[in-house]
């Protein structure tokens, strides 16, 4: 005798290996670039306001630059590793793309009707936009910091962004960018709090017909 | 003086002769009190506080820094130039900038003032400013990057260091180049960065002797590295194989920080 319930469901992988250790490693670094990089923001800030003292990492600016400055390491080569596994076990062609603007507006005004269904382990068009610009804004921080670090070994890459100066603005932009990417990622999670625990197991149940 | 044939072994017995003086001033004390109980550094001594015999998080960075320090160097073209700029984008009011208030600007007396020299040197005849003012000099603007994010465009000239250091017989194989300051600041460069045609002793700011504020009678000035890599009131410079760190770099800044 077997209790079942209404609808049959299976177990099926749905973040691979590679995916989930990639995204606890970079989770992990982006906390520590986001709050070193807040304690480096408040030495000189470049806007009328200053990041609370709770939200930095490091106590002092040598310390926050020693924290940005390892932790940059662990950011890129993580990042470097998710994308070439993204590119070559086919990762981004298989759940990011297609990303048509059509799909875009339909679910996105289902999602802001509330009627959008959240199928674990398929990604809706909102979601693949969302995943596809924080990976651009990965890369676009690791371009402006570079040029940040380095504004006259690699000065043609500084120049790109319109010099340091620029360089700084493009920097916190992108960071802007990704903390609101955070933010509504973390939301989002709350709210369907079974994502969580796929991405530390791998494994979502989904309906068997699907 | 010039170079004789004992000055090779003489330079090499010189070797040790210069860094344990450098007592570390202040260290770690400075900021020690300012530091934030931010919600990670409530574990203590992830803030470099504790040094590199400190905790493992604080060695865990030092030894990051020392890495970061290896690649800088490899990354370091000498034959790259730091871009230059028309006078018209000259940064004025210049920020004063220092560990001290206005008030504790050194006061130096350019009549009594001289540039001692010592360490893997042929030469170590003190300098007056006379006779720096007699050697080739070198004007440039560029921008000033500092530490904490904010960068200023300014004008410097001087001596070329690579000029000053084959004057004075230096030994340009020895891994580094030492300042001692009127204001207890004390800092060090990489040899290549050191012989970097842009890396000059600088008189002028802005095409006027050094004002007080701007490191008056003698400062650094290396384009190609952070501004807290460019000592000012420099009271002696000496050439060594021994690290002689910084006043910044002993309290956690990157020792290298070249830009």
């Amino acid at each position: 005798m077997t209790l079942r319930s209404e609808t049959p469901t299976r177990l099926v992988v749905i973040h691979p290996l590679v995916v989930r250790i990639t995204h606890w490693i970079n989770a992990g670094a982006v906390f520590c670039m986001l709050f070193s990089g807040w304690a480096i923001y408040n030495a000189s800030p470049l806007f009328p306001f200053a990041f609370p003292k709770w939200a930095t990492l490091g106590g002092w600016l040598g310390g926050a630059l020693a924290w940005h400055f390892a932790a940059m390491w662990i950011f890129a080569l993580n990042g470097l590793a998710y994308a070439l596994y993204g590119v070559f076990a086919r990762h981004f062609s298989r759940n990011f793309f297609p990303i048509s603007p059509a799909a875009i507006w339909r679910d996105a005004g289902a999602a802001l009707r509330l009627r959008l269904a959240h199928r674990l382990g398929q990604y809706n068009a909102v979601q693949r936009l969302a995943y596809v610009v924080a990976f651009l804004l990965g890369i676009l921080l690791l371009a402006s910091g570079l040029a940040l670090w380095k504004p006259v070994q690699l000065q043609g890459l500084a120049a790109l962004f319109g010099g340091y100066e620029w360089a700084r603005r493009v920097h916190f932009a992108a960071m802007a960018g990704l903390v609101g990417f955070i933010f509504i990622h973390l939301a989002l999670v709350l709210i369907v709090p079974s994502t969580l625990k796929a991405m530390i197991t791998g494994r979502a149940r989904i309906s068997a017909e699907t | 003086m010039t170079r004789d044939p004992d000055s090779a072994a003489r330079l090499k017995a010189l070797r040790r002769d210069i860094a344990p003086d450098l007592v570390k001033l202040e260290r770690r004390t400075l900021l020690r009190s300012g530091l934030s109980l931010g919600a990670l550094t409530l574990l203590s001594g992830c803030d470099l506080s504790t040094g590199s015999n400190g905790s493992v998080t604080d060695r865990v960075l030092w030894a990051m820094s020392k890495f970061n320090d290896r690649v800088q160097a490899a990354l370091f073209n000498p034959n790259t130039l730091a871009p230059t700029y028309p006078a018209s984008m000259i940064d004025t009011p210049f920020r004063f900038n220092a560990f001290y208030p206005p008030d504790n600007i050194p006061e130096v007396e350019p009549a009594d003032w001289k540039l001692e020299i010592s360490g893997l040197v042929a030469d170590k005849t003190p300098w007056t400013l006379e006779k720096l003012r007699a050697l080739p000099q070198e004007s440039q603007i560029t921008r000033h990057v500092c530490i904490e994010g904010w960068s200023q465009i300014g004008q410097w000239s001087g001596v070329p260091l690579k000029v000053f250091l084959e004057r004075i017989g230096a030994d340009l194989t020895a891994n580094y180049v030492g300042f001692k300051c009127a204001d207890r600041y004390y800092g060090s460069l990489d040899m290549p960065s050191a012989l970097h045609p842009q890396t000059i002793l600088a008189l002028d700011f802005a095409g006027k002797e050094l004002a007080p504020e701007y490191g008056f009678p003698l400062r650094v000035r290396v384009p190609t590295k952070l501004g807290f890599k460019s000592p000012k009131y420099i009271a002696s410079v000496f050439v060594t194989n021994d690290y002689p760190g910084g006043y910044w770099e002993d309290q956690g800044y990157n020792w290298f920080s070249g830009i």
